[in-house]
C-alpha cells in the first residue's frame, strides 16, 4: 500500500488561506524505464488526484508523466468550519489511494472585538 | 636512499601492526565530507525539509512494519527490540560486523533478514524491497548524527584489506578504480557533477535518479556500471567488505538519514 503525508497548520483562523502540503508514495512510471533486472516497466502515472474540504473540491490536478515520481503538491485555501481534508488519487492501473486529516479552525466568535 | 629505507621500515612495520600502519587513509580524518556538501543547493534543501523529503514516506513505513506482527512467531520487531530510538541507538554506525554465529560479515539489511527469518519465521523479505529498505531505514534513522564508527580490528581486519583490495582494483571497460575518483578528484567535476568522497554515511538514501530509497549496495552497482564493469552478484561477500572499507575510511562522519542525493 503506498504511502501518504498532509501537512497543515496546527490551528488556523476562520478565513485565513491555508497552506496545504502533499507528499504522495507512487513510481509515477514514465514507461521508459527499466527495473533492477532489465525488464521495461509499463507507463502508470496518478491519473487525477483531488482534494476535497466541506464538501467542496479545493484542488484537483491530472499529473503526466512529466511529473516526478512521488509527487509532492503544494496549494492553498480559505479555511471556512473545522472539518476534514479528503485527498483521493486513482493511477492509470485503477489503484486508488485516499488520505483524510482534520483541519482544525477557530471559530470567527472567539476572536476579540474590533 | 633515506627515502626508501624510511619507506621500507614503515612497510615492515604496518605489516606487523595490522591495520593502524598499513592501511593509510587517502582521505585523513579531519577532510572527510558527507556527500552532502557536494550535492546542489536544491538536494540540500530537499533533505533539510522535514516533510517533504520524500524519504519519509519509506520512514513511515518503517514505522508501520516495526510494530506490525508477522509471520509464524507471531512477533512484530517492536515485541523484542522495543523503541527504535532506544535498543537501536548506534547500530547503524557500527555495521557492517562480522555475525557471531555465521561468520559472515552483515549489513543492515542482512541481519533485517536473519531477524525475519530465525525470529519472526515470516516470509523472506527481499533485497531492496519497499519493506526492507523501509524498516532499514528506520532503523539507522536512529543512528542519526552517531559517528561511523565500525569495528575495523581483530575477526574484521581481512575484510577491510579486502574492501581496500576492490577499492583500489581499476575494473570495468574504463579500467577505473573507486580510488580514481573518489580519493584523488574529489571535488572536481565529472562532466557536469561534482565528484564526491563516496561516503557511506547516508544509507539507504532516497536518490533523485532513482526515484525512490536504494541500499549502498544498489549505489556501489551503480558506479560499477558507470565504469562498465560487471556489478557483483546481489548479496555477495565483497559487496559487505567494500561497504566495511567505506566505513573505516568515512570513520567519524555522522549517520546522516533520512538523506537524500541526486
Amino acid at each position: 500500500m503506498s504511502q501518504a503525508r498532509l501537512q497543515l497548520p496546527p490551528q488556523v483562523a476562520h478565513g485565513q488561506v491555508v497552506r496545504a502540503r502533499l507528499l504522495i508514495e507512487h513510481p509515477m512510471d514514465t514507461g521508459y524505464l527499466q527495473d533492477l533486472a532489465g525488464k521495461p516497466v509499463p507507463r502508470n502515472v496518478i491519473a487525477d488526484l483531488t482534494c476535497e474540504y466541506g464538501g467542496r473540491q479545493v484542488f484537483r490536478v491530472e499529473p503526466s508523466s512529466g511529473i516526478s515520481g512521488n509527487p509532492f503538491f503544494e496549494f492553498f485555501f480559505r479555511a471556512g468550519e473545522t472539518g476534514e481534508l479528503r485527498v483521493s488519487w486513482v493511477d492509470e492501473r485503477g489503484a486508488k489511494g485516499e488520505l483524510r486529516q482534520l483541519l482544525r479552525v477557530q471559530p470567527p466568535s472567539s476572536r476579540p472585538p474590533a | 636512499m633515506r627515502r626508501l629505507l624510511a619507506g621500507a621500515l614503515l612497510l615492515a612495520l604496518g605489516l606487523s601492526w595490522g591495520l593502524a600502519a598499513a592501511q593509510q587513509r587517502h582521505i585523513s580524518l579531519e577532510q572527510v565530507r558527507s556527500g552532502l556538501s557536494y550535492a546542489g543547493g536544491d538536494v540540500r534543501a530537499l533533505q533539510a525539509d522535514e516533510f517533504a523529503n520524500p524519504a519519509q514516506l519509506w520512514l513511515q513505513r518503517g514505522e508501520q512494519r516495526w510494530s506490525e506482527p508477522v509471520g509464524r512467531a507471531g512477533k512484530s520487531c517492536m515485541d523484542c527490540h522495543g523503541a527504535v530510538k532506544d535498543s537501536m541507538r548506534r547500530v547503524a554506525a557500527r555495521l557492517p560486523a562480522l555475525d557471531r554465529q555465521s561468520g559472515q560479515l552483515f549489513i543492515l539489511e542482512d541481519r533485517i533478514r536473519q531477524c525475519r527469518q530465525r525470529h519472526q519465521q515470516g516470509p523472506e523479505l527481499a533485497f531492496e524491497s519497499d519493506d526492507l529498505l523501509s524498516l532499514s531505514l528506520y532503523v539507522s534513522q536512529a543512528s542519526a548524527g552517531v559517528p561511523l564508527q565500525p569495528a575495523a580490528d581483530g575477526p574484521a581486519l581481512p575484510h577491510v584489506l579486502a574492501g581496500e583490495r576492490l577499492f583500489m582494483q581499476r575494473r570495468g571497460q574504463l579500467n577505473l578504480a573507486c580510488t580514481h575518483c573518489h580519493d584523488q578528484n574529489f571535488g572536481r567535476r565529472f562532466y557536469t557533477d561534482p565528484l564526491s568522497q563516496g561516503q557511506p554515511n547516508g544509507y539507504p538514501v532516497y536518490r533523485l535518479e532513482w526515484q525512490k530509497v536504494g541500499s549502498l549496495e544498489r549505489r556501489l552497482r551503480s558506479c560499477f556500471v558507470g565504469v562498465r564493469a560487471e556489478p557483483l552478484p546481489w548479496g555477495s561477500t565483497q559487496m559487505r567488505q567494500l561497504a566495511l572499507y567505506l566505513g573505516w575510511r568515512g570513520q567519524g562522519l555522522p549517520v546522516e538519514v533520512p538523506a537524500v542525493r541526486k
